[in-house]
């Protein structure tokens, strides 16, 4: 821009000398480098100032994500090693079972070599079966599934009731003991309130309840006889345990001399807060919230209510079927035209020379990175969506038809040629048939793709899909249809695979035996 | 029908580093109707350009070749091919392949399906005829091209190394079958091979041919190939001639190999 220019200022900071670049509009009438004069502590930066600074912070920004990737990784590493303990684990305990079955003895199962043998390495239907048990194992113990005995669950949150004592200390130095109750309530159990007998001395007991997976604030002098405020109470021990924390003694910025001190007691941690009051947080156990991890049976009493009652006025089978419409539609058309496109490429000089600058600079743009500007274009209705999916799947089908026709031996097409084909016979009987193997691999991976993109286009901008159940459900926080979008999304594209697949062998059986 | 004449045919192309190479030069030959010649040389000797130019798939830079008294200018189905491998429809049935070429001339079913089953019958294919080729062996693929070679029933038929990918053992059978097709069908036949002793067996006469530029070295007219029409092959191979030519064909071409290797080496 013209009427800005890119300044280097130090200035203090937080008692901080601080040295910063940042571009600034040059006031009306003034030129840089004439009458531009820049604010103190400020000039006018180079171009390598300018270059270094960005550098520079993109350097210690990427840094310290680096840190905070690494370390994070670091934090798996127990739990992934756990899991793989499981894997090994579970290995040996099936061999041991298999060496009490009847051992196979086909070709394959008498190679002693088999490490290194990729022919000798075949999926053990055990191991996935265990696998895929062991998801569901994981989910429900994590979640504390009805689906599982209990002893499999991870500790829950508590709930009931429990209680501490506190000790009071008046500005006098007079000390006195009171006891707070702490009634834990489950999730959607509505509170009583509990009447509690104040005892004796001028602290009085106090009670309080919480839901679990939320905390509370005890003010524990709102029924005592002195009070933080006006008379300087304050607690001094938890349970007996006593500290030196004092909320009124602050230094001249007004910080905390003391830290505030807490406690994990046995249903709670038990927390003193800044301005001297108690903050409970009730344990909250090793499960998930079922915000963030619904139980497995939860998410399948979803499915079964939304494929019923639907989910925001829209069927389950309205959201699938738009989807699945949109892929096809888009796959279809990407096909009709991508697969001339190929053959024309495979075909023609010409067409090839112009085609190919498109095609490779299209190929590598992701579709999604199309979706603003086809929202633009197209508005949010089907059209958008349905060339969004047209174009993923046209660059990789004309790539596929290119490639099938530049894979046919040279050899065919001249026996062709000496046997009296036509060019147009040629096309139909020999390059046609011969990429066939190509087409249905480009096939599978548009189909991919394309289910892929539409999920991701629903959650931009959609009235019915699979991925605007998602994007609804988020805005709920209904995690539980979330998840159940998820797991329809995986068996959906599955099954898809699993239908080109079939198709392939069913139409192409001549595929890898050239 | 006269033959095959190629007159003074040369083929010389530019390398994209701007110098060339003279593939072939002065090529001439004259094949008569019904000729069996087989085509020996080193790597290099432009043995499959010759046939390339002869089947219409490359155009010369000189000269010219004529069957039947017009100039060759592309392929066509009186000059058919039999590749190495490869070359067969994987997508269609043994008998479609065969009958790729009346199929293609649009010729009714009922006029070329009993000359397809005579020739799957004549190669020994008649109980696979509605497999798919790639359920087939090496051997039998190969039998497979060349009964679709002679379906289309072509003037001349140009084979380029047919046999080069089978077996020792079936290719000494295959050796037979193409005598025993040669035979009978009178056709005229280019082989091209690296077998010295397929060259001797299946050739009436014997071109051996030179690298650097690709010419013609020398050609022989042998008796083994009449021979072997009525023999069992390794008969023929007992023939005092056989083994004294086979010899003298060897030097000729270890000599020419070796002045490759050094000249290569002097290059460098």
């Amino acid at each position: 821009m013209a009427g800005t220019v890119n300044l280097v200022c130090t200035r203090e900071r937080l008692g901080e000398m601080v040295t910063d670049l940042r571009a600034t509009p040059v006031p009306d009438g003034q030129v840089v480098g004439e009458n531009f004069t820049p604010a103190d502590g400020c000039h006018v930066a180079s171009g390598w100032e300018t270059f270094s600074y960005q550098f520079g912070t993109l350097g210690s920004e990427l840094w310290t994500e680096t840190v905070n990737v690494v370390l994070s990784s670091i934090s798996a590493i127990p739990y992934i090693a756990g899991y793989i303990l499981l894997i090994v684990m579970f290995m040996f305990v099936w061999r041991a079972i298999k060496s009490f079955l009847t051992p196979t003895r086909d070709y394959t199962s008498l190679k002693t070599v088999t490490f290194g043998d990729e022919s000798a390495v075949r999926s053990e239907t055990a191991a996935s079966i265990i696998s895929i048990i062991l998801i569901f194992v994981i989910w429900g113990t994590f979640t504390g599934s009805s689906l599982l005995p209990s002893f499999l669950h991870l500790p829950g949150p508590f709930t009931g009731e429990g209680s501490f004592t506190y000790t009071v200390e008046d500005a006098d130095g007079n000390r006195d003991d009171a006891e707070v109750f702490v009634n834990v309530l489950a999730a959607g159990t509505a509170s009583e309130e509990t009447q509690v007998d104040a005892g004796d001395g001028f602290a009085k007991n106090d009670s309080a309840s919480v839901t679990i997976y939320s905390s509370e604030i005890v003010s524990w002098d709102r029924n005592d006889d002195v009070n933080r405020r006006d008379d300087g109470a304050r607690i001094v021990a938890i349970n007996g345990q006593e500290f030196q924390f004092d909320p009124n003694a602050r230094d001249d910025n007004g910080n905390l001399t003391d830290t505030a001190p807490s406690f994990t007691l046995d249903f709670a941690r038990v927390a003193i807060t800044d301005r001297g009051t108690i903050n409970v947080s009730p344990d909250p156990g090793w499960q998930m919230q079922p915000l963030y991890l619904p139980a497995p049976e939860v998410v399948w009493s979803r499915f079964i209510e939304i494929a019923k009652y639907g989910y925001q006025n829209v069927y389950l089978t309205v959201h699938l079927g738009f989807s699945l419409f949109r892929v096809i539609v888009g796959f279809l058309l990407g096909a009709a035209i991508g697969i001339p496109l190929g053959y024309a490429m495979g075909l023609s000089n010409w067409f090839r020379g112009w085609f190919d600058p498109i095609v490779e600079f299209m190929r590598p743009v992701p579709p999604l990175a199309l979706i603003p500007l086809v929202i633009i274009w197209f508005g949010i209705g089907e059209v958008g969506k349905i060339f969004l999916l047209f174009l993923a799947a046209l660059w990789i089908m004309a790539i596929a038809a290119r490639s099938g026709v530049s894979g046919v031996r040279i050899t065919k097409v001249h026996a062709a040629y000496s046997l009296g084909a036509s060019r147009w016979q040629i096309l139909r009987h020999v390059i046609i048939p011969n990429s066939l193997p190509e087409i249905f691999t480009g096939a599978r991976v548009a189909m991919g793709v394309c289910w892929g993109t539409v999920v991701a286009a629903e959650l931009v901008a959609a009235e019915e899909g699979i991925g605007k159940m998602i994007t609804t459900a988020s805005k709920f926080q209904n995690t539980d249809i979330i998840l159940l979008g998820v797991i329809i999304i995986g068996i959906v594209g599955f099954g898809i695979d699993m239908l080109m697949r079939m198709a392939e062998r069913r139409l192409v059986p001549w595929k890898g035996k050239a | 029908m006269s033959g095959l004449a190629i007159d003074n045919i040369s083929m010389r192309f530019d390398l994209p580093n701007g110098s060339h190479v003279q593939a072939l030069k002065d090529v001439t030959l004259d094949i008569k109707q019904g000729e069996l010649m087989s085509v020996l040389g080193p790597s290099g000797c432009g043995k499959t350009t010759l046939l390339n130019i002869v089947a219409g798939f490359l155009a010369p830079t000189g000269g010219e070749t004529r069957i039947n008294d017009h100039v060759v200018e592309g392929p066509n189905k009186e000059r058919g091919m039999v590749f190495q491998q490869g070359a067969l429809f994987e997508w269609m049935s043994v008998r479609d392949n065969v009958s790729f070429g009346p199929r293609m001339a649009g010729k009714k079913k009922a006029d070329y399906m009993g000359n397809v089953d005579h020739l799957l019958d004549v190669v020994g294919l008649q109980d696979f005829k509605e497999k798919m080729v790639y359920e087939l062996s090496g051997g039998m693929q190969q039998r497979v091209a060349l009964a679709r070679c002679l379906a289309n029933d072509p003037d001349v038929i140009l084979m380029d190394e047919p046999l080069g990918a089978l077996d020792a053992l079936t290719r000494e059978k295959m050796q037979g079958l193409v005598l025993k097709l040669w035979k009978e069908t009178g056709k005229t036949i280019i082989l091209i091979t690296h077998s010295i002793d397929e060259a001797l067996l299946l050739g009436e006469r014997v071109l051996v041919m030179a690298p650097r530029p690709g010419r013609i070295h020398k050609e022989y007219r042998l008796p083994f190939a009449e021979m072997g029409v009525d023999q069992d092959l390794r008969e023929v191979k007992e023939h005092p001639d056989y083994g004294t030519t086979r010899e003298e064909i060897l030097t000729m071409i270890w000599d020419m190999e070796e002045e490759i290797m050094g000249r290569t080496e002097a290059e460098e």
